[in-house]
């Protein structure tokens, strides 16, 4: 118990971002017209792969071939989720563009 | 290091800008491409400065990008506009694969160092949660897509909520004791895996192919929070920043597409609607005759009409027919008739699905008139041409009870003075229920595949 508490003394700045964050994240997505909610997925879904950082940490500091096998996959992976979310997301708002009459 | 976290600043405040931008027509294809700037920054910085990354896995890095880079775009590129649904679902899974990954390495490190039981409990903790959410969401996501390209068919398990919701409950526990060292085998990190792709394929199993969206998007906001995991277990603010933020803006999202198909988000998880559910509520049975039309005779009818509205559901998407249908349109103008189409909430696949369809075969954005604007119009339109769409004007939905699809706000079209159906056949539509539409004397039925019908359609107004 002591030491979660001790974690969050330690820590109160990203508790207080990712309070900020939960809200900011609300606030953005409200009054978006259902329209652009295929394309907000995905851009959003593009987004969550930034989790390719922590690919790329775990590939870069792998020693051994468990590591470096999981860690090569992680990375293709995550890259997909990266390239292929925003390349469909653009794709998508690319027919959005203003058509004269 | 230091310039590394202005990096990570700058892609954060990137990301905050591109779900904004991303909110309004105008502005959401530079909020895309804002975001992919900010990604692509992250990416480079964290290979080059991030302390800890030996040169000599640099390969494997560029390898692992190379690789990802070519695949997604090739996939992205070439997927239908009709298959995006599916594709973002895979994406998604993707993401949630790797977060997962990112876990069991993690876990291995600590191995290296001791038995896991020593480790900061805060730090496993972490750990397991990014595993059990990252596998979830992978594992849910491929039973989604697999669902939308009709490979997996509905199935509900006796008992299915009691097992799904002991099974969820199970893992947690386990994960618990790990953290707090009450399971000191090192496997239990596989039991975890395990049972955590197995909750995500139960949890996705039972519910029916037509509130598919609803679930990606809940897995979408699944997979933020997985990545920021990630961020808090390397202190990596970019990570946590993006994580929390696709977290709580897709579970927004998620809402707020229930909402615009008037179902709750508990309703969708339990609910079974649209398949699986035969015996459920069949609602009444409909009595009645159906009359069909000739193709010459609609095209007369639509000719000499003031005001055409097009109602597109997902047949005119699988039938490949907007671009027919987007010509049919220009024909009757040409006649001096009045054409818009109406798009209900959920028509095709997913909230705005159909406007990208009709978008890309050059339909003018200002045509596509929303359900609540249009509904109101149709008491002064003379022919209302339905091209494959089927629930969404389903009048059961306002004035029978019993049926699975009371509640869900549907276009009026019933007000219009004629109403066409071009459909295959008498066949119901996604949600399995008859639609008494068909039998009102108002109606015509024109049977065939939407695409053919619609040529012959064009050519008939052509030749009058």
């Amino acid at each position: 118990m002591n030491t979660i508490i001790d974690y969050i003394a330690n820590n109160q700045l990203m508790i207080y971002l990712v309070i900020l964050m939960i809200f900011v994240g609300i606030e953005l997505i409200e009054k978006v017209p259902s329209v652009l909610h295929t394309p907000l997925m995905s851009g959003a879904n593009a987004i969550h792969g930034v989790v390719i950082i922590g690919a790329i940490i775990i590939m870069g500091e792998a020693e051994n071939m468990y590591a470096t096998i999981l860690g090569f996959i992680a990375v293709v992976l995550g890259t997909l989720n990266v390239v292929g979310g925003f390349v469909v997301t653009d794709r998508m708002l690319e027919m959005f563009k203003k058509k004269k009459k | 290091m230091n310039f590394l976290q202005i990096i990570y600043l700058i892609a954060s405040l990137t990301f905050v800008i591109g779900i904004k931008m991303l909110g309004k027509p105008e502005s959401a294809r530079r909020g895309n491409l804002i975001a992919a700037f900010g990604m692509t920054i992250a990416i480079f910085g964290t290979i080059f400065l991030y302390e800890g990354i030996k040169t000599s896995n640099y390969i494997w890095i560029f390898g692992g990008l190379i690789v990802g880079t070519v695949i997604g775009t090739l996939m992205a590129k070439k997927v239908k506009m009709t298959g995006m649904p599916q594709m973002v679902s895979f994406f998604n899974g993707m993401g949630g694969a790797c977060a997962g990954i990112i876990s069991l390495v993690e876990f291995d490190h600590i191995l290296h160092t001791g038995p896991f039981t020593d480790a900061d409990p805060v730090k496993l903790g972490i750990i397991f949660l990014g595993l059990v959410i990252g596998s979830i969401s992978f594992a849910g996501s491929m039973i989604a897509f697999g669902k939308l390209v009709e490979k997996i068919k509905d199935k509900v398990l006796p008992l299915q909520q009691v097992v799904n919701i002991g099974l969820l409950l199970l893992i947690l526990g386990i994960a618990a004791a790990a953290t707090l060292g009450y399971i000191t085998t090192p496997n239990v990190l596989f039991l975890i895996l395990a049972l955590s792709l197995l909750y995500g394929v139960l949890f996705v199993m039972p519910i029916g192919g037509a509130d598919m969206p609803v679930v990606i998007s809940l897995l979408n906001s699944f997979t933020g929070v997985a990545a920021a995991m990630g961020g808090f277990l390397y202190d990596n603010k970019v990570m946590l920043f993006g994580g929390i933020l696709v977290g709580s803006a897709g579970t927004l999202l998620t809402v707020v597409m229930c909402k615009a198909m008037n179902r709750s988000l508990t309703n969708v998880l339990i609910g079974n609607f649209g398949g699986g559910s035969k015996d459920a509520g069949e609602g009444k049975a409909i009595t009645g005759s159906i009359k069909e039309i000739s193709k010459s005779d609609a095209a007369v009818l639509m000719k000499y009409s003031k005001k055409v509205v097009i109602v597109p559901g997902y047949g005119l998407a699988v039938a490949q027919a907007q671009h027919i249908c987007h010509e049919l349109e220009q024909v009757l103008e040409d006649e001096g008739v009045e054409v818009k189409y109406a798009i209900h909430p959920v028509a095709g696949r997913m909230p705005g699905h159909m406007n990208v369809l009709l978008a890309e075969s050059n339909v003018s954005y200002d045509k596509l008139i929303e359900m609540d604007d249009i509904n109101p119009e149709f008491k002064t339109t003379d022919v209302v041409l339905i091209v494959g769409a089927n629930d969404v004007v389903n009048p059961a939905a306002k004035n029978d009870p019993s049926s699975p699809i009371y509640g869900m706000p549907i276009l009026d079209v019933e007000d219009a003075a004629h109403t066409i159906v071009m459909k295959r056949s008498m066949k119901a539509g996604y949600a399995g229920i008859e639609n008494e539409l068909f039998f009102s004397p108002k109606n015509s039925m024109l049977f065939g595949d939407a695409k053919k019908t619609l040529t012959e359609l064009v050519s008939e107004l052509k030749s009058l």
